[in-house]
């Protein structure tokens, strides 16, 4: 037993709570993030994502979470995407790629100020690859909130969402505003990339939006087995990183625990390798 | 053919009067006129890019039109009864969604939240199922839509367009990319579907001929402008002509209808429109 779970891992408070928010956020990234590889928009969440960045150091050097600077930020770039974005895919990419370089040069300034002023080393760290162990108590009632807000949107917009994936004209001929879909979808978008960067940092956070997802779309042929999957596999690779990482700190070189952040990826695209190789097996019949 | 004759009497599903639509500020429909009965199966033919799918858009409330009424019968009585195919749909093989959940959600795609009501959802796969056996997709309900072919795509998405029971249903080339037993399959299919449930077909093609046995109008597009009326009155030289601009023969070929453009000597077009492919003297093989 000891040799799996390390002493202390089932009464350690601190992995206690990395368990409930690894979770919570692996079932809403998984979920929102279901319908950003149907309309084809892993861009959009890891622009997001990495613009977040900007948001999180910025609010390290205002002395506050970084998850209200990941999400202030992830909001406002969303909107810039929404409005410059326009209909075509491609001045879409485009869009998000510029927004993407501004928000991450102002992340360099911000991490770069931050290290040299305030002595804050470990922000950089915390922004990048995120902090599942150190989450404090106090945020996981607004995690919760948040979370709520992303499904909420997720599940009410559900037939639309399928709709406009399937085919937009499709959706715009029932009388479903293709704008409003867009509008909503990426505000569940941001808020879902912001909570993941919280946990995993914001450069990886992509890899739990589209990774479960992504393996899950093998394996299944209905929309909410795919959801119910996706979300399994997003929790399972998160808590399964965390008992890794927990092991990790009678690991070398140093004994101070590997990052949770690369054993929850890694497991993420472990995942998506066996599910591309059991979706290979199944389309050869 | 048209041994189910035009009854002018009753009320039109459709009714385009004077239509004219811009693109970009060019003119892709001019002056479009006519009206489509219940039960009717309507052939809008014409080459690529004289305006049938922007015809299609300006029917369906997503094309502003610049002037002209397009009336429909189901919204004057306040429902919205119009069933649409779009054009080329390619579905994504990843899509997670069988044939019978494309076709619910031609049944409620439009309402919020997660269907979840056990008795409600009874009733659900009762009607995708019966729409499903109305065109013969029971034998891949459960598969992959992505996965399917052209032609069991093609009838997957006129049951989810059909569901909803419209009077009127729309498709924007549905024989394109098809081969020509999935073409017959599609055509049989769309013409019991107007004879049985007395929904007015409106569909476009570049080729009439696959639709000349089941359709009873054909509305004939070039250059944005339109004639109507049954293949006898519409399909013939000078009636075309007048359309085009310049002079075009119609043949009539083993049952099949040509219309060939005329000689060098002949006036074209003014404004440089192009009356559909030239080369080898054809224009279109409608």
């Amino acid at each position: 037993m000891n040799a799996l779970f390390a002493p202390g891992f089932f009464t350690n408070g601190i992995v206690h709570s990395a368990l409930i928010v690894g979770a919570v956020v692996a079932v809403v990234a998984a979920i929102v993030g279901t319908f950003t590889v149907l309309r084809a928009q892993s861009f959009a969440g890891h622009a997001l994502g990495e613009v977040g960045a900007t948001g999180g150091s910025a609010a390290i050097l205002a002395g506050t979470n970084p998850l209200w600077g990941f999400i202030g930020i992830a909001v406002v770039a969303a909107a810039a995407i929404e409005l410059l974005g326009v209909r075509q895919p491609r001045s879409r990419d485009l869009a998000t790629g510029l927004v993407l370089g501004a928000g991450l040069g102002l992340a360099a300034l911000f991490l770069y100020l931050g290290a040299t002023s305030q002595s804050t080393t470990g922000a950089s760290i915390t922004v990048l690859f995120g902090s599942l162990f150190v989450v404090s108590m106090q945020m996981v009632p607004s995690i919760v909130a948040l979370s709520i807000v992303a499904l909420a949107i997720v599940l009410v917009c559900y037939r639309w969402l399928l709709l406009t994936s399937l085919n937009p004209d499709l959706a715009a001929a029932r009388g479903v505003s293709l704008r409003l879909v867009s509008a909503l979808y990426l505000l569940a978008l941001a808020i879902a990339v912001s909570l993941s960067a919280e946990t995993i940092g914001a450069v990886l956070s992509t890899a739990l939006l589209v990774g479960p997802p992504a393996a899950a779309l093998r394996l299944t042929k209905r929309p909410t087995a795919a959801l119910v999957v996706a979300a399994g596999i997003g929790v399972l690779a998160t808590w399964l990183g965390i008992l890794l990482a927990y092991d990790s700190y009678t690991w070398p070189p140093s004994g101070r625990g590997w990052p949770v952040s690369f054993f929850i990826v890694v497991f993420v695209f472990c995942f998506y390798l066996l599910a591309q190789l059991h979706g290979r097996k199944l389309t050869r019949g | 053919m048209s041994a189910h004759v035009l009854e002018e009497q009753e009320t039109p599903v459709l009714w385009l009067h004077n239509v004219s639509a811009d693109l970009a500020g060019r003119r892709v429909l001019d002056d479009v006129t006519f009206a489509v009965q219940p039960g009717e199966f309507t052939a809008l033919i014409g080459t690529n890019g004289a305006g049938k799918t922007t015809l299609l858009r300006v029917i369906l409330g997503l094309q502003p039109t610049s002037s002209g009424i397009v009336e429909l019968a189901g919204e004057r009585r306040g429902r919205r009864s119009v069933g649409y195919v779009p054009q080329k749909v390619l579905l994504d093989p990843d899509m997670p969604l069988r044939a019978r959940d494309v076709v619910a959600l031609g049944m409620d795609g439009h309402r919020l939240g997660i269907p979840l009501s056990p008795r409600a959802g009874r009733l659900r796969r009762d009607r995708v199922e019966a729409a499903l056996a109305s065109v013969d997709a029971i034998d891949f309900a459960d598969a992959r839509v992505g996965t399917l072919s052209g032609g069991e795509q093609q009838r997957v998405l006129i049951a989810h367009a059909l569901i909803g029971e419209p009077e009127l249903l729309l498709l924007d080339e549905p024989l394109a990319n098809l081969d020509l037993r999935s073409q017959h399959e599609v055509v049989a299919l769309l013409a019991r579907v107007a004879e049985e449930r007395r929904v007015a077909v409106v569909m476009s093609a570049h080729d009439m001929n696959p639709l000349l046995p089941v359709m009873h109008r054909i509305v004939y597009l070039a250059g944005g402008r339109a004639v109507s009326g049954t293949t006898d009155e519409v399909v013939r030289s000078e009636v075309l002509s007048a359309l085009y601009g310049h002079h075009v023969d119609v043949l009539r070929v083993h049952g099949r209808i040509l219309v060939v453009a005329g000689g060098e000597d002949e006036p074209v077009r003014p404004d440089g429109e192009e009356p559909g492919s030239v080369e080898s003297g054809i224009v279109s093989v409608p």
